[in-house]
């Protein structure tokens, strides 16, 4: 059957079951946009700028695990689009983007609206593609999606020229496509897994690391058998808050620049640390010279080789699907009649709770300010832990990280590896369309809010019901907060003056606004905002925090893990 | 240290400037890298010197091996391989020089490929140290103009790179 180039891009959309596009219509996607009106197979969400249809997208494909997809239409289009592909490519979101490009003779001549949408993309992509022809769409659009939701899963762009999407050709929508030049390795090397169990069995200061990769391969019930199977501790990264349950006594909390106390020492005292496709990165480890002196032996579990050994040498590499390793590591154990020793588990464990008692993350409950980290505390207690919680950047996603407990996988939902500011609000929204019914919470700052502030538009016109979260401090916190550390106070350009009224912003979009400013009226106001009378509507709560909170503990950027500062 | 990285790509339009745009993004360092498609029209082979501790070399070719185009690398510094490069270098040939060159050029195993009655065109090829040593040879101001592809490899005996 002949169809034309934009009916096929619509009826591929449809043959992947793709439930919803977040897009920006434009010259050159119009063929695309007219077939669009025509059909009801998915629904397409009309965001009011692109960088919010792709984090939308992302938030979407957080949440559900599926792919998600994004429609832009050439030149800005495509640009505005690309802090949103690299955001995903950083945390391996599997996302489809498709662009659209002037029409074929035009590419080359400075066109209006051009823009070298695969050559601007290249480094913050997992792949991507020009379609040059009607009758390529449709494998290259199967390929797409094959590659950004398997192996490390990852953005991948497909850019298509106007008069491509114009022009007819064969449409026969390939069940599965091959390439052999990409083959994936998921099993894990049983050699390998046997190696890292027999040293599992034998460790006296064991730990385990998880990070995105866990939720990411749905493992979160293999990691709990596995760590509660050997009576481990585990910490987690910021990125794979809710693969382990937040609540479990084996929990030691997120690790990091401004991880517990006692994550960061048992990672850096460890004499068996399990990798659990998490990456080592810079915020995580701290100085890796550093780290390496703690001289343990290390099991790296990832999906991506390149991951392995990339920043600190490893003992035992494992390349494979998390979920796959840990179920062949599960079964091992389990069919061995070694226990790690329990004399030694028992003095590791005192003396994590020696660093448990810590506590680096109390605060003043007796301010007559609102603590941010109580916002967040309440907020757990009346969602009672089953919110989508999905943050900004800044301080504030550091205590909804550190004071939000998240039992279970796909609740937190924040820009790790980028840091993009203004991905809360959007990558709600497609958390929320993932979730119709379930409660999505923003956790923002009023920096970062008004990054993408014009999504509030797109949240009434969708009926999108956020609990937005503003911790507002009137600062650019985070960086206030190195300002005063490593900048001798000098506070260049953090503080926001001018803020807008924001009671009045939510109402001018047609939503609840609110504004919290003393401790005593958190409880009613979050009660309210979360209540049965406001489920239909989204809210926007304003709360008026202590300007000089800072986020505790902290490693100072370069230092060692065991170098925190506590309070 | 020096390592020579040999691998199969498919003949895309934009594959060059993946791996080249790899090489920048992860500042790696590129010494020398040449390209052509092989016998099977939908491959490249790409030949790429390249400098970098073991660490380094092993995300090298991790790197590569990620990226979707890419069909297979080996590192051919691992084993047995023998590398030629091409070099075109047009000379002075004047006066005393004429003799001089063409002297120079046979000792190198040189073929002189055009010839005016001022200039020599010599082609050479070997390893890359071989060309260096051509050049040094020569008397600095004669070299009038010089053009190297890089180097192209491949393993010795039973090593193959094929798909």
């Amino acid at each position: 059957m002949e169809l034309t180039g934009a009916e096929i891009v619509v009826r591929c959309l449809a043959e992947e079951g793709v439930e919803f596009v977040f897009g920006y219509p434009g010259g050159a996607v119009l063929n695309i946009y007219d077939e669009i009106y025509k059909q009801s197979k998915f629904k397409h969400v009309l965001v009011r700028h692109e960088q919010a249809a792709v984090h939308a997208a992302d938030g979407y494909a957080r949440a559900s695990g599926r792919v998600g997809v994004a429609l832009v239409t050439s030149g800005p289009g495509a640009t505005n689009a690309v802090t949103g592909i690299a955001t995903a490519y950083m945390d391996s979101i599997p996302m489809v983007v498709i662009s659209g490009q002037v029409p074929t003779p035009a590419i080359g001549m400075d066109a209006f609206q051009e823009v070298d949408m695969v050559g601007i993309t290249r480094p913050c992509v997992k792949h991507n593609f020009l379609v040059k022809d009607a009758k390529d769409i449709a494998v290259t659009l199967k390929k797409a999606f094959y590659i950004a939701s398997t192996g490390r899963p990852g953005p991948v762009v497909v850019d298509i020229p106007k008069d491509v999407t114009q022009l007819k050709a064969e449409f026969d929508y390939p069940k599965s496509v091959k390439l052999r030049s990409y083959n994936p390795t998921t099993k894990g090397h049983t050699g390998q897994i046997k190696r890292a169990v027999q040293m599992l069995l034998e460790a006296k200061r064991p730990m385990i690391y998880t990070g995105g990769g866990a939720v990411q391969s749905n493992a979160a019930a293999e990691l709990t058998q596995l760590v509660r199977l050997l009576g481990f501790p585990c910490t987690s990264t910021l990125m794979g808050l809710g693969g382990y349950p937040a609540t479990d006594p084996q929990f030691l909390g997120m690790l990091g620049m401004h991880g517990t106390y006692e994550a960061n020492m048992a990672m850096q005292h460890s004499d068996v640390l399990v990798a659990v496709g998490a990456r080592f990165d810079d915020r995580v480890i701290g100085n890796p010279e550093h780290f390496e002196q703690g001289g343990r032996k290390i099991i790296h579990i990832d999906i991506d080789p390149a991951s392995i050994a990339k920043r600190v040498k490893v003992d035992v590499p494992i390349v494979g699907n998390v979920r796959d390793v840990l179920k062949e590591m599960i079964k091992l154990i389990q069919a061995s009649k070694e226990r790690p020793e329990p004399s030694a588990l028992k003095t590791w464990w005192t003396q994590i709770e020696l660093w448990r008692a810590q506590n680096p993350l109390r605060y003043d409950h007796d301010s007559e300010l609102i603590k941010p980290q109580y916002v967040i505390e309440k907020m757990y207690e009346i969602t009672k832990g089953d919110a989508i919680v999905c943050s900004d950047v800044g301080q504030h996603q550091m205590w909804a990280a550190q004071f939000y407990k998240f039992d279970k996988p796909r609740r937190w939902i924040n820009s790790g590896g980028l840091g993009t500011m203004g991905f809360g609000m959007p990558a709600a929204m497609g958390a929320q369309l993932a979730n119709p019914g379930g409660t999505v919470a923003c956790v923002t700052g009023e920096g970062s809010i008004q990054m993408n502030i014009q999504e509030l538009s797109t949240c009434k016109q969708f009926n999108l019901p956020l609990k937005i979260i503003l911790l507002n401090n009137r600062y650019l916190g985070m960086v206030r907060q190195w300002q005063e550390f490593f900048y001798g106070e000098r506070y260049s350009q953090s503080y926001m003056e001018a803020l807008p009224d924001f009671i009045k912003l939510a109402e001018a979009y047609g939503h609840v606004g609110m504004t919290i400013e003393k401790p005593g009226d958190v409880e009613g106001a979050l009660k309210e905002a979360f209540g049965p009378s406001l489920k239909e509507r989204l809210v926007f709560m304003n709360f008026i925090t202590d300007q000089t909170e800072n986020v505790f503990p902290m490693i100072p950027a370069g230092k060692g893990l065991n170098e925190m500062i506590l309070v | 240290m020096r390592h020579i990285i040999s691998l199969l790509m498919e003949n895309e339009s934009g594959a060059l400037s993946r791996v080249a745009g790899l090489f920048s993004a992860r500042a790696y360092n590129i010494e020398s890298l040449t390209v052509a498609p092989t016998e099977d029209a939908t491959l490249s082979r790409m030949t790429i010197v390249t400098r970098g501790s073991d660490d380094v070399i092993e995300q090298i070719t991790k790197q590569l091996n990620k990226l979707i185009d890419v069909v297979k690398v080996i590192d051919l510094s691992e084993g047995g391989h023998i590398e030629r490069e091409l070099m075109l270098v047009k000379v002075r040939a004047e006066g005393e020089l004429r003799e001089e060159m063409k002297r120079m050029s046979d000792i190198f195993r040189g073929r002189i490929i055009d010839v005016t009655d001022k200039t020599y065109t010599i082609e050479l090829t070997g390893a890359g140290y071989k060309l260096d040593a051509f050049l040094e040879a020569l008397d600095k101001d004669a070299i009038l103009e010089t053009v190297r592809t890089g180097a192209s490899g491949i393993g010795r005996g039973d090593r193959i790179l094929k798909v």
